[in-house]
C-alpha cells in the first residue's frame, strides 16, 4: 500500500467537480441525476479512503459510505420516478421545459 | 512506482475519462453505460483499499440497480426527446468555471493539509473488516442510529416512487 | 505435503521452483502463477461448457421422448464439436443500425459474467480459486454483470423484439434478486461466515437443506429466474419476441451467448450444492472418522462436487423442459406477492432460532420443523385464498359455472 492518501483524494475531488459540471450543464434531468450518481460516488471514495488511512479500526467511514449508498438509492428511485410521472404529464425530460411552477 | 500505484493510476483514468463521457456524451444511452464503467472503476479503487465489501456492494447497489434503473428510465422516455436537441445547456461555461474554480481550490487545500502524502497502515491483525462493520452498524454505541434512519428513508423512497410513478387507472 | 493431498499446491510449488531456478524474478513468477491458474480455470469451465452441450442435447431429448444426438462418436459425443464448427462458419452478421461497440461486447460480458463465478467455486477443500470472506455478495455482483450483458445486447441490437427482451430481463432481475439474496443469507446465517468454502466446511455433519428446505428452494426458483430458463425465460420467449435479446445475433456471438447460459445453469447447480448439499464435503460427519479419512482427498472431493453440480443442473433443466412460460405479470406478481414476503419471514425465523436454539439438541429439529410450519402456512394461506377467488368467481359467473372460472393463487 504504497499510494499516499492524497491521490485518493483528488480522484475525488476531480471526479466531484466532473459530477458538478454535468449537474449544471446537462439539460436532461436524466443526465442531471446521472451527473449526481458522480458526486456521490467522490464522497464514497473520500470515506473509504479516510477509513482505511485514518483509523482501520474504527469502522466510521464505510458504515457511513454504506449509509450514502442507502441515500443514492433512494435518490434516484424517486428522481426517476419523478422523471417518469413529468414525463407522462408533459412529454419531455428536458429541465429547463419543466417550467410550470415558474413565474 | 509499484504494481499498486499503477493499478490505481489505470482506474483513476478510466474513472475520470468515462465520468466526462458521463458528463458530455449525446446519447443518454451511452451516458449510462460510461456511468457504468466510472462505478466498476470506483469498485476497483475499494479493491485497492482493501475495502472488499465496498467494491461488492458498489457493484451490486450501483451496477446491479442503480445504473439499470437509469437504463430503464432512459428507454422509457422518447428518444427524440433525449437525442435532437443540444444536451448542453447555454451556460455552461458557467459550469465549467465554477468546476475548475472548486477544482482549484480543494486540491490546494488538500494538498496544504499536513499529513496527506501519508501511506495506509497496516491493517489491525484478527480484524475482518466485514465483521466490524456489521457490528458498527448495529451497535447501539455505534451507528445504529444512522443506519436505521437509512432503512426508514429506504422505506418512505420506496413508497414515494411507487406512488409517483403509479398509473392511475381511469 | 505430497500430490494426493494437495495437487494445485504441489503442481505450483514445483513450477515455482522451475521457474525461480530459470532465474525469473519472485514477484514475476508469482504473478505467472496466478495468471495460469486462472487460464486453467477458464479453459476447465470452457471445455465443461462444451460437455454440457452435449449433456443437455441429451437430456432434453429423453425427457421429449426421442434419442438426442447419436450420430457422431460415441453417444454422439463428438457432436458439440460438429455445432461448434457449424457456428464459427456461419456468417457473422452486425446489424446496420446497431450500437458497434456494445452490440460486440455484450456475448463477451455474459459469458465472462459466468466465468467470474468460477473464481469463487470450490471443487474441493484446496482446489478453488480464491476464497472471499464476500463471496455470496461476489455471487449476486456476478449476476448483475450477466443482466447488463443482456440489457447491453437487447439495447444495441436495435430490434424492437431484442429490446422487448431486455425490458423484461430488467423486470426479472430486479424484482428476483431480492428473494435471491436473502436465500443466500440463510447460509450464511446458519455458517456465521459469507465465504463459500467456509460455508461448505460447516456442512460437514448436517447439510443446510436439512437446516431450511426452503431456503434451498427459494433460491432455485430465484437461480432459474436470473438464469433465465424456463418458466422464467421471459426474455427471450421464442413464442411472443421471437427470441428477445438475441434475435440479432449469429455465428460464434450466439454461441457465446448459448454456451454461458449452458455453464451458467451448470454453475448455479454447483452452488445449490454448495450452499445447501454440503458441497465438496458433508459425508454427514463421517469424514472425519479415522476409517474414512480418504474422504478428505481432494481426489474423492472433486468428483463428489462435480456429481452434486451435476444433479442441480438436471433439476434445473427438468424444471426448464416440464413447465410452461408463465405470463410477466405473474411471474411479477408471483415474486412481490409471495417470494419476497415468504423469503423475509423465513430470514427472520431463522436468524432468531439460530440464536435462540445454539447449541441445543433442538438445533437441527427445530429449525427443520420451523421450515415445515412456515411452508404449511403459506399453502393453508393460498388454499383459502384460492376458495375465496373461486367462490367470488362462481357467484360473478352464476351458480353452475364454478368449475369453468377457477383462478387458482398464484403457486
Amino acid at each position: 500500500m504504497s499510494i499516499p492518501l492524497s491521490w485518493y483524494l483528488l480522484l475525488s475531488v476531480a471526479l466531484f467537480c466532473v459530477g458538478l459540471f454535468g449537474v449544471l450543464s446537462r439539460r436532461n434531468a436524466i443526465a442531471i441525476l446521472l451527473s449526481v450518481e458522480l458526486m456521490l460516488n467522490a464522497v464514497n471514495i473520500n470515506l473509504v479512503a479516510f477509513w482505511r488511512y485514518l483509523d482501520p479500526a474504527r469502522m466510521a467511514g464505510q458504515a457511513f459510505a454504506v449509509i450514502v449508498f442507502a441515500v443514492a438509492a433512494a435518490e434516484v428511485a424517486v428522481g426517476l420516478a419523478l422523471i417518469i410521472a413529468v414525463y407522462r404529464r408533459r412529454k419531455t425530460v428536458v429541465a429547463d421545459e419543466i417550467d410550470l411552477m415558474k413565474w | 512506482m509499484t504494481g499498486a500505484q499503477i493499478l490505481f493510476l489505470v482506474c483513476a483514468g478510466l474513472i475520470l475519462g468515462s465520468a466526462v463521457m458521463v458528463v458530455t456524451a449525446r446519447n443518454l444511452m451511452h451516458a449510462a453505460f460510461w456511468l457504468i464503467a466510472a462505478l466498476f472503476g470506483v469498485a476497483v479503487v475499494y479493491a485497492i483499499l482493501q475495502a472488499g465489501f465496498m467494491a461488492m456492494i458498489q457493484v451490486v447497489i450501483y451496477i446491479g440497480a442503480i445504473a439499470i434503473m437509469f437504463i430503464f428510465a432512459d428507454m422509457l422516455t422518447r428518444r427524440d426527446v433525449r437525442e435532437s436537441r443540444a444536451q448542453i445547456g447555454r451556460n455552461w461555461p458557467v459550469a465549467v468555471l465554477l468546476g475548475l474554480l472548486i477544482l482549484a481550490g480543494l486540491t490546494a487545500l488538500i494538498l496544504a493539509q499536513p499529513g496527506v502524502g501519508r501511506v495506509a497502515p497496516a491493517l489491525p491483525s484478527g480484524l475482518d473488516p466485514v465483521a466490524a462493520l456489521g457490528k458498527a452498524l448495529v451497535s447501539p454505541d455505534a451507528y445504529v442510529l444512522p443506519f436505521e434512519v437509512a432503512s426508514v428513508l429506504l422505506l418512505s423512497a420506496l413508497v414515494g416512487a411507487v406512488y409517483l410513478a403509479f398509473l392511475k387507472k381511469q | 505435503m505430497t500430490f494426493w493431498n494437495d495437487p494445485i499446491r504441489f503442481a505450483a510449488d514445483w513450477l515455482r521452483d522451475l521457474l525461480t531456478g530459470w532465474g525469473l524474478a519472485a514477484q514475476m513468477t508469482d504473478i505467472l502463477l496466478a495468471l495460469l491458474g486462472a487460464l486453467l480455470l477458464i479453459t476447465f469451465s470452457l471445455v465443461l461448457a462444451i460437455f454440457l452441450v452435449w449433456v443437455e442435447r441429451k437430456v432434453v431429448a429423453r425427457f421429449q421422448d426421442r434419442l438426442g444426438p447419436n450420430r457422431l462418436g460415441p453417444f454422439g459425443l463428438v457432436q458439440p464439436f460438429a455445432d461448434i464448427i457449424k457456428l464459427i462458419i456461419k456468417e457473422d452478421i452486425t446489424p446496420a443500425g446497431a450500437d458497434k461497440f456494445l452490440y460486440n461486447l455484450a456475448p463477451v460480458l455474459a459469458l465472462a459474467s459466468v466465468l467470474l463465478l468460477w473464481a469463487i467455486l470450490p471443487l474441493a477443500s484446496v482446489i478453488y480459486g480464491v476464497d472471499l470472506n464476500v463471496a455470496l455478495l461476489y455471487l449476486v455482483a456476478a449476476g448483475a454483470l450477466g443482466t447488463l450483458a443482456i440489457i447491453m445486447g437487447g439495447w444495441a441490437s436495435n430490434n424492437k423484439y431484442a429490446l422487448l427482451g431486455a425490458f423484461r430481463m430488467v423486470a426479472t432481475m430486479i424484482s428476483y434478486e431480492i428473494p435471491m439474496v436473502v436465500s443466500l443469507l440463510i447460509p450464511a446465517i446458519l455458517a456465521g461466515t459469507m465465504s463459500v468454502r467456509g460455508i461448505t466446511e460447516a456442512q460437514g455433519n448436517v447439510w443446510f437443506f436439512f437446516l431450511s428446505p426452503l431456503a434451498a428452494v427459494i433460491f432455485l426458483i430465484s437461480a432459474v429466474a436470473e438464469l433465465g430458463r424456463a418458466p422464467f425465460d421471459l426474455n427471450e420467449a421464442e413464442s411472443e419476441i421471437i427470441a428477445g435479446f438475441h434475435i440479432e445475433y449469429s455465428g460464434m456471438k450466439f454461441g457465446l451467448f448459448y454456451a454461458g447460459e449452458l455453464l451458467h445453469a451448470f454453475t448455479f447447480g454447483g452452488f445449490a450444492a454448495l450452499l445447501f448439499f454440503g458441497g465438496y464435503g458433508g459425508f454427514f460427519g463421517l469424514q472425519n472418522l479415522p476409517a474414512f479419512a480418504w474422504l478428505n482427498n481432494p481426489f474423492v472431493q472433486a468428483p463428489v462436487f462435480m456429481l452434486k453440480a451435476l444433479i442441480g443442473y438436471w433439476v434445473i433443466m427438468w424444471i426448464k423442459y416440464t413447465m410452461p412460460r408463465v405470463r410477466i405479470d405473474h411471474m411479477l406478481a408471483f415474486n412481490w406477492k409471495f417470494l419476497t414476503p415468504l423469503a423475509l419471514i423465513l430470514l427472520m425465523t431463522t436468524a432468531v432460532l439460530d440464536r435462540v436454539l445454539d447449541g441445543s439438541n433442538w438445533y437441527v429439529p427445530g429449525l427443520f420443523l420451523s421450515n415445515l410450519l412456515i411452508a404449511w402456512a403459506t399453502v393453508e394461506i393460498l388454499r383459502a385464498h384460492g376458495r375465496r377467488q373461486r367462490k367470488a368467481e362462481a357467484a360473478r359467473v352464476g351458480t353452475g359455472c364454478a368449475q369453468a372460472g377457477a383462478p387458482t393463487a398464484q403457486q
